[in-house]
This record gives C-alpha cells, sequence and structure tokens, in this order.
C-alpha cells in the first residue's frame, strides 16, 4: 500500500513541474498564437544557466533563483518575443513551427557550446532532505514543487483576472486588432506573456533537473509533456492544464511502477506523454475549417522540362566521376548526401507544395530502413514494400490528427517520433542495441551493385527520378490542388474535397518517399541501427530543408549536402561542435521566414545576372513555354 | 418541398447570439435574397448553410435531406456552392487554374497524380467567358480587382454544376455596368434552374433580381416576401434606419 502513496507522490511532483511549464506555454501561446516548440528546449538552457549560478559560481541556491527566473529567464523570453517571433503569428503555420525549431536546436546548440558535455549534478532543494509521512518519504524538493504550482496557478490567475494586462492578455487571444483598438498595446502584452512563459519553462526545467538529470535532449523534450498537458485544454484553458499535466505525472508514475521493466512496454515510460497526447487528440473535437486565407505564399519557379534534364544529367555525370575517383568513405558521405537530399525531396512536397510540417521524417526514413533489412529481400520490389509500409505508418500518424489542422498535426508527428524511437527502433525486434542491423545491397533485375561506386550512382538515378516526378506532380493536377489546399482550405471544402484525407494521403505519399530513402542507405550502410534515425536529426533536416529551400529541387539536393557535411564540419572542429549546430538553428531563425531559402535566391541572382536582353525581346517577355513563373514578393508576415 | 431548408438555426459565439432562431427557404430555379444590417448573421448562416459551422441548435435540409450533421464537402458533393465574402480565392494560382483546380476537384481525386490527365481547357474557358473573366485568365488571382476576384470564386462554384448557389456579397466591388451584366447572369442560372440565395448590400440589385427576399436582424428574420412587400414594410425600413451607413432600401 506503501509503494501506491510513493508513487501517487512522485507523479503529483512531476506533475505539478509539469504543469508549471505547461502553463508558461498555454500563456504564450493563447496571446500571440505562437507554439513555441522551444519551450522545453529554453528550460534546458535556462537550468544550465541555473547550474551554473548556483553550482560552478557558488552562488546561493535563492539568489541564483531569483537571478534566473527573475532576470534572464524574462529578459531571454521577452527579447525573443520582440526580436524573433514577432508576427509569426498572423502567418502561416509552418513558419512559425520552422522559426522555434530554429530557436530550439540553436538554444541545445548553444547549450552545449558554453557547458561541453561533462557530469554535472543539480542537488534538489535542502539536499534532497525531506520528512516521513506516515512509510512514504516526502522530500522537501517534491513539496515545494507542489506548493510552486498551485502558487503559480494563483499567481496566474490573478494575474489574469484582475489586473489590466492580465485583461489584454486574454482579450489579445480573441482578437488583437480589438485590443488595439481600445488602445490596449499588443506587443507590450505579448513581451510580458513571453517573459512570464519563459520564466515558467525555467522553473520547470530547473524542478525537474534533479530527478531526470542536467540534459540536453530530455529537457528539451519536456515540450511534448507540456504540449500533452496542455492539449486537454485545446492549448487555451489553464485549468484544464493543469489538470492534463498531473493526470501525465501520475500516469507516468504509476507506468514506472507497475508495468514490467523488459519487453515492448518497457519504453511506455518515456513514451507515456506521447500516448497521452494521442489520447487527447483522439478525443478531441472536430476543427473547424479556417476561413480567412494566408496570404502572401509564394512558390520559386519551375525549372523547364529541358533545365530539369539538364540538371539531372549534370548530376548524375558529377556523382559518376566522383564514384570512380573517391575513396570509399568519402563516397559513403556521397551516397549519404543523395539519402538526405530525398528525404528533403519528401519536405518539398509536404512543406513547400502542401504546407504542413512534419518533426519526424527521419522516423520515416527509419521505417523504411528497417523493412528493407527485416525482409531479406534487396531487390526493387523490397524496396518498394519498403517505401509502402513508410507510407502505410505516415498514413496512420495522420489518421487520428484528420479533425484537427496544422499545428496539431505538426506537433503529433514530433511526439509519434518519440514513440517509434523510444519503444520500437530500440526494440530487440527492430534495430536491436547495438546499432548492428545488417541489410544487403541492393540488386535490379539481377544486377547487383556491389561496389559502393556503383551504388551511390543507382542512389543518385533514385534521387533524380524521383525529383522528376516530384516536379511532373507539381506541374500537374496535384500540385494544383496542393496549392488550391495551401491558400484556402476552406474553399477547397466547399468545392467538394474531402480536405482531411487528401491531408492524409499527402502524408503517406511524402512517408512513402523518405520510407524509400530510408531503404536505399540501409542497403548503402550495410549495418543500420536506431541511432541513424534519431528523432531529433529531423529537425535539423527541417532546418537545413527550410534554410536552403524547401520549395524546390535545388533547394533540397543543397540541404541534402548540407545536413551531410554538418557532422563532417563538427568532428573535424570538436571545439565549435554546438557553435556550429547553433548558427543552423539561428540561420534558420533568420531565415525561416522565407520557405524558398537560399536555392530561390540563386534563381534570382541567375536571372539578374542574366545579360540585359536587348528592348525586343524585353518588351515582349514571353516566359519560356513551360516554364512558369509564380513569384511576387514574399511577405510572409514580418 | 424547398431546394433549401434553414430551420430554426441557433449560433452562439460565446455570449453573443448570431442567428437567432432564423427560418427560411430558397427555392429551386429562383433567385432568393437574405438581407439585413451589418453584422444581423447573415455570413453566419452561410457558414451553417455550407457546413464550416456547426448551428448551436437547428436544422438545415437541402435536397429532401437533413445534412445538419453532414460534412462540408459532401454537402458540395450534393450540389452545394458557395462564394466567400472575404475572399477566398486561390491567391498564388492563376485565374484560370482557379477554376481548372476546382474542376479537377468535382471530377474527383482518382487520377490527380497521373501528369498526362487532360486539364479540360475548354470547360474551364467555357466557365471563364460565362462570368466575363476571360480577359484576365492568366493573371494571378490574388492581383485581380475584388469584384473580378468575386466573379471568379462564382465561376469556381458553377465547375461543380451546383443546384444551390450561396453567393455573400457577389457583388460589391463590380462598377454599374459590370453589376447589370452580373444581374442578368444570375437571372440565366435561376432559368437553367438552379437555386441562388444572395446576400447583397446593393438593393438595387436585390430588388430586380431577386425573386423572394428575407430580411435578417439581430440573427431573426423579420420578414420575408417579393421585393415590393419588402420595400414597403416598416420593421424593415427600421431596422436598416437603425443603421448609419448601409445604404437604404430603395
Ligand atoms: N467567429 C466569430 N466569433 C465571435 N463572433 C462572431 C464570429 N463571427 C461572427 N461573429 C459575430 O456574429 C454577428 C454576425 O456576424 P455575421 O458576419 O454573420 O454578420 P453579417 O450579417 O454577415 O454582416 P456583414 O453585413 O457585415 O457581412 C456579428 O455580431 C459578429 O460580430
Ligand atoms: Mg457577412
Amino acid at each position: 500500500m506503501g509503494s501506491v502513496v510513493s508513487f501517487t507522490i512522485l507523479g503529483l511532483f512531476t506533475g505539478a513541474a509539469y504543469a508549471i511549464a505547461a502553463s508558461g506555454l498555454v500563456l504564450t501561446y493563447t496571446t500571440t498564437r505562437v507554439f513555441n516548440i522551444a519551450h522545453g528546449a529554453l528550460g534546458m538552457v535556462m537550468s544550465f544557466v541555473f547550474w551554473d549560478f548556483s553550482q560552478r559560481q557558488g552562488m546561493p541556491v535563492w539568489l541564483a533563483l531569483v537571478l534566473v527566473l527573475g532576470v534572464v529567464a524574462p529578459a531571454t523570453g521577452w527579447a525573443i518575443q520582440r526580436f524573433v517571433t514577432r508576427g509569426l503569428g498572423d502567418g502561416p503555420v509552418s513558419v512559425a513551427l520552422v522559426v522555434t525549431v530554429g530557436l530550439l536546436v540553436g538554444c541545445i546548440g548553444l547549450a552545449t557550446q558554453v557547458w561541453p558535455p561533462a557530469t554535472r549534478v543539480l542537488p534538489p532543494f535542502f539536499n534532497g532532505s525531506g520528512f516521513q509521512v506516515a512509510s512514504t518519504y516526502v522530500t522537501a524538493h517534491q513539496l515545494i514543487t507542489v506548493l510552486l504550482a498551485g502558487v503559480v496557478a494563483l499567481l496566474l490567475y490573478l494575474l489574469l483576472t484582475k489586473t489590466q494586462i492580465g485583461t489584454a492578455m486574454r482579450a489579445s487571444v480573441d482578437n488583437p486588432e480589438l485590443l488595439r483598438l481600445f488602445g490596449g498595446k499588443p506587443d507590450r502584452v505579448a513581451g510580458m506573456a513571453w517573459a512570464i512563459g519563459t520564466s515558467l519553462a525555467a522553473l520547470g526545467g530547473i524542478l525537474l533537473t534533479p530527478v531526470i538529470g542536467l540534459s540536453y535532449y530530455d529537457l528539451t523534450l519536456l515540450v511534448i509533456n507540456a504540449y500533452a498537458a496542455a492539449m486537454l485544454g485545446r492549448l487555451r484553458s489553464l485549468p484544464l492544464t493543469l489538470a492534463g499535466a498531473m493526470g501525465l505525472g501520475i500516469l507516468q508514475s504509476f507506468a514506472v511502477a507497475y508495468l514490467p521493466s523488459d519487453g515492448l512496454l518497457s519504453g511506455i515510460r518515456s513514451a507515456m506523454p506521447a500516448l497521452f497526447l494521442f489520447a487527447v487528440i483522439v478525443l478531441t473535437p472536430q476543427a473547424q475549417l479556417r476561413i480567412g486565407q494566408v496570404k502572401g505564399v509564394v512558390s520559386a519557379p519551375l525549372p523547364s522540362r529541358a533545365k530539369q534534364l539538364g540538371a539531372g544529367a549534370g548530376l548524375l555525370t558529377l556523382v559518376a566521376l566522383l564514384a570512380t575517383s573517391l575513396p570509399d568513405d568519402a563516397l559513403l558521405l556521397v551516397g549519404t548526401a543523395a539519402t538526405y537530399a530525398m528525404v528533403m525531396l519528401s519536405l518539398v512536397l509536404l512543406t513547400g507544395y502542401g504546407g504542413h510540417v512534419s518533426l519526424a521524417q527521419f522516423t520515416f526514413a527509419g521505417v523504411g530502413a528497417l523493412v528493407y533489412a527485416k525482409l531479406g529481400e534487396p531487390t526493387l520490389s523490397g524496396l518498394v514494400v519498403a517505401a509502402l509500409v513508410a507510407a502505410a505508418v505516415g498514413a496512420i500518424v495522420a489518421v487520428p490528427v484528420l479533425r484537427l489542422t496544422g499545428l496539431y498535426l505538426a506537433l503529433s508527428t514530433l511526439a509519434f517520433g518519440l514513440l517509434m524511437d523510444k519503444m520500437i527502433f530500440q526494440a530487440e525486434f527492430a534495430f536491436g542495441t547495438n546499432n548492428s542491423l545488417q541489410a544487403e545491397r541492393l540488386s535490379i533485375l539481377g544486377t547487383s551493385f556491389s561496389s559502393l561506386g556503383g551504388y551511390v550512382l543507382i542512389m543518385t538515378v533514385f534521387l533524380v527520378l524521383m525529383a522528376l516526378v516530384l516536379l511532373a506532380l507539381r506541374r500537374g493536377a496535384l500540385g494544383r490542388l496542393l496549392i488550391a489546399m495551401r491558400d484556402s482550405p476552406a474553399a477547397c471544402g466547399t468545392l467538394g474535397l474531402d480536405t482531411r484525407w487528401f491531408r492524409v494521403g499527402l502524408f503517406a505519399l511524402s512517408a512513402g518517399m523518405a520510407g524509400f530513402a530510408g531503404g536505399l542507405f540501409a542497403g548503402m550502410r550495410g549495418t543500420i541501427g536506431a541511432s541513424d534515425f534519431q528523432v531529433l536529426s529531423s529537425l535539423p533536416l527541417l532546418l537545413l530543408a527550410v534554410v536552403f529551400g524547401v520549395t524546390s529541387v535545388t533547394g533540397a539536393v543543397l540541404g541534402g549536402v548540407g545536413l551531410t557535411l554538418l557532422p563532417v564540419l563538427q568532428s573535424s572542429n570538436p571545439a565549435f561542435a554546438g557553435l556550429i549546430f547553433a548558427v543552423v538553428g539561428f540561420g534558420a531563425v533568420a531565415l525561416g521566414r522565407d520557405p524558398n531559402g537560399l536555392a530561390n535566391r540563386l534563381f534570382t541572382l541567375g536571372r539578374t545576372l542574366r545579360p540585359r536582353l536587348p528592348a525586343a525581346r524585353r518588351t515582349a517577355d514571353v516566359p519560356e513555354p513551360d516554364e512558369v513563373t509564380e513569384e511576387v514578393p514574399a511577405h510572409v508576415a514580418s | 418541398m424547398s431546394l433549401l431548408e434553414v430551420d430554426d438555426v441557433v449560433v452562439r459565439f460565446g455570449g453573443v447570439t448570431a442567428v437567432d432562431h432564423a427560418s427560411f427557404a430558397a427555392e429551386q430555379g429562383r433567385v432568393t435574397g437574405l438581407i439585413g444590417p451589418n453584422g444581423a448573421g447573415k455570413t453566419t448562416c452561410f457558414d451553417v448553410i455550407s457546413g464550416l459551422r456547426r448551428p448551436t441548435t437547428g436544422r438545415v435540409g437541402f435536397d429532401g435531406r437533413d445534412v445538419t450533421a453532414i460534412s462540408v464537402h459532401r454537402r458540395a458533393r450534393r450540389g452545394m456552392g458557395r462564394t466567400f465574402q472575404r475572399l477566398e480565392a486561390f491567391g498564388s494560382l492563376s485565374v484560370a487554374d482557379n477554376v481548372r483546380a476546382a474542376v479537377d476537384i468535382h471530377r474527383g481525386l482518382t487520377g490527380i497524380a497521373v501528369p498526362w490527365r487532360r486539364s479540360r481547357t475548354a470547360q474551364v474557358g467555357a466557365l471563364l467567358d460565362r462570368v466575363g473573366l476571360s480577359a484576365y485568365a492568366a493573371d494571378r488571382a490574388d492581383a485581380i480587382p475584388t469584384g473580378i476576384a468575386r466573379l471568379l470564386e462564382l465561376a469556381r462554384c458553377l465547375a461543380a454544376d451546383p443546384a444551390l448557389l450561396l453567393l455573400d456579397e457577389p457583388s460589391s466591388g463590380l462598377n454599374e455596368s459590370e453589376t447589370e451584366a452580373f444581374g442578368r447572369l444570375l437571372r440565366d442560372l435561376a432559368a437553367e434552374g438552379k437555386g441562388i440565395l444572395m446576400v447583397e448590400h446593393d438593393m438595387d440589385l436585390v430588388m430586380s433580381v431577386c425573386d423572394e427576399i428575407h430580411v435578417l436582424d439581430f440573427g431573426s428574420v423579420i420578414a420575408s416576401g417579393t421585393p415590393s412587400h419588402i420595400r414597403d414594410n416598416p420593421a424593415v425600413q427600421r431596422a436598416y434606419l437603425g443603421q448609419a451607413d448601409t445604404g437604404q432600401v430603395a
């Protein structure tokens, strides 16, 4: 009996910490409509700062706490709102997601740079001392946490209902225009919300650190727990969020206590937030189609067919030359770049054309790789089966969120990736624990591509084919509908399109492309493991795709090369590994507002550098017959 | 049995009752006007009819069936088409491609991934011609004037050959001669047997093309009848007089 009580207390404690973090998330989301994926990452950085103040510099705990919660965190939150996320709430959801993912990656990079990996201990408050209640030992730290959650809830309630700025915060949820009309200052309100929100993220992180450790990733992923809790109140209601957090904490604690510690169920503990989230989402009522179109969406120009074929042939020639001249370790990099480029092409379809964001594209690649390796059928049909299974998994992820809109879909992919990571990929029946699942090289029509050079070349052939098919789709009816859906889902619905199943289909197709790439990758590497497809590596993937241009094939290929070179760059400059990561993150923060990315700048550069045409031709100015230009100035909400 | 029956519909937004026990109907082959001052709840009614918003209570019947619980796209497939007061054109597509997308949706999704599927240029051309948009075919839909974009939304609807057209302020942004042509188009469509329900502030247009008019005020239907009947109705005049800036009943 005693154990039930002690696990309940443990659950209440974690639940209380989640509640604190989650209420910060709700506060920032409702006032600015920007979902801060970096909420956990900010809490992580602040926990490190707190460790730095209290342990490394030896400040008294209370002083460190006051400095972090009262100065550093609010200032950071305010600055982020002011300089990074301002105005994002009015633009497409995908842009806000990319920018905050950039922030997340930037935070991790920054933390690893400033506080390189080492063993760090953050003792609980009062060094873990506590008192005996009947047969259970309650630490002071736990008690303080639960009390703090109550205090935070009370203060937020008072702030929102009894103060002028709180009323303004609630008003700006419903209508920022209205707020401005009545003389409110939306910017000040938003800045205040982010300052408080970041402080709450910090407090949540600091309270949990003694339990889960001072880890870059675990603390960052707290955003999933906070999100799961907040979803119970549809990211709006604070009381429901508190209830969700407490429920989640207790469930998780009981999972530790009563579920077997081996086999499939062993992963449940760490996957609990994701499972909880799926349960909440399935129970969430239907969202209405958004009326009021997203303005200012721009697409990169589609190259003419001649250009497509020319570029494809050029790429193949280049890789053929490399295949005969490069040593194997460099060739592996070329093959990896081709894989990444294919996965990025799947993002071009989903994000660039379709406007949806996936935060787990590597997980789908992992599914493809897993199926390809397990199938032991290294032929084209084996590869196709791998892609189909990945597509089916993609559909399964999208179906529960059928009824919800973009943001929820994206966040659910993150939860799904986490779930796969913890429960499936690392399991014995999947990749196994020591990264050593065997996969054979592909053979097509009896021809085996057993040499690495030949294999990399055939991968490039697939990359080029995939790109050509994608461009053909974009040019045809599907491409038109993708854009139509992005511009106005409501109009598509009233014209008779089942927007929900269309989205599921899109998601499945994109996941299938990633799975195809994963299968090819498994064949190239020969041995693969769960660590090749970690969910968090999907984030830099998305960022580099956007930075290089997620609306064009060129961007995907450049992004693939960039993502391959990233770890190379890091391992050759170990002292700056974190900084390099941070540059990617903050680079995406800076460039994320323009999804056409660097690739499009290359195109426009090419066009301006083209010799000034004679006046006659310019007045005629007929675009090449099938060169579709679709550019207008990019004004993605600034 | 009317083509469209709105039956005792209530819509509440928090404390605001936007539609308050409204009941009205629209017939096949006739142009029905839905008028009322700003904020009367006209657009909200359209959202309920087309399925974009669930009514708090009440029911919507279409073509002899209760469609209250049916999704947006199913209603469209059964023959409802609508345009939007706040434009919902596919801004980054050309005008012709807007219509082409509507044709594609109407023909169903099987085969949309087939790049060589015929694009039905003739059908698109005919639709653009019908609403008088041929000159704009190649323009981007977010670069054309508002009035033209409304006609584009109409052309898009017509691609699905709907039995009922819901038009939300279709003539705002059109000049006088364009409005006249638009009125003739509406009469033609009604003559073909389509039912048209139109929200409109241009009273001259409403009075000249509508067969029947329903007047909404504070979410309730305060009058229904022929144009001349509505023109002389004191309750309608009062509702409009309470409004500072929205035209007068002609
Ligand atoms: N999403 C919403 N949330 C809250 N209130 C709303 C919402 N949509 C409409 N309303 C309110 O409902 C009422 C009816 O609005 P509606 O747009 O239906 O009026 P309308 O008759 O179309 O007006 P107009 O002639 O200006 O287009 C208004 O008071 C409006 O403020
Ligand atoms: Mg209206």
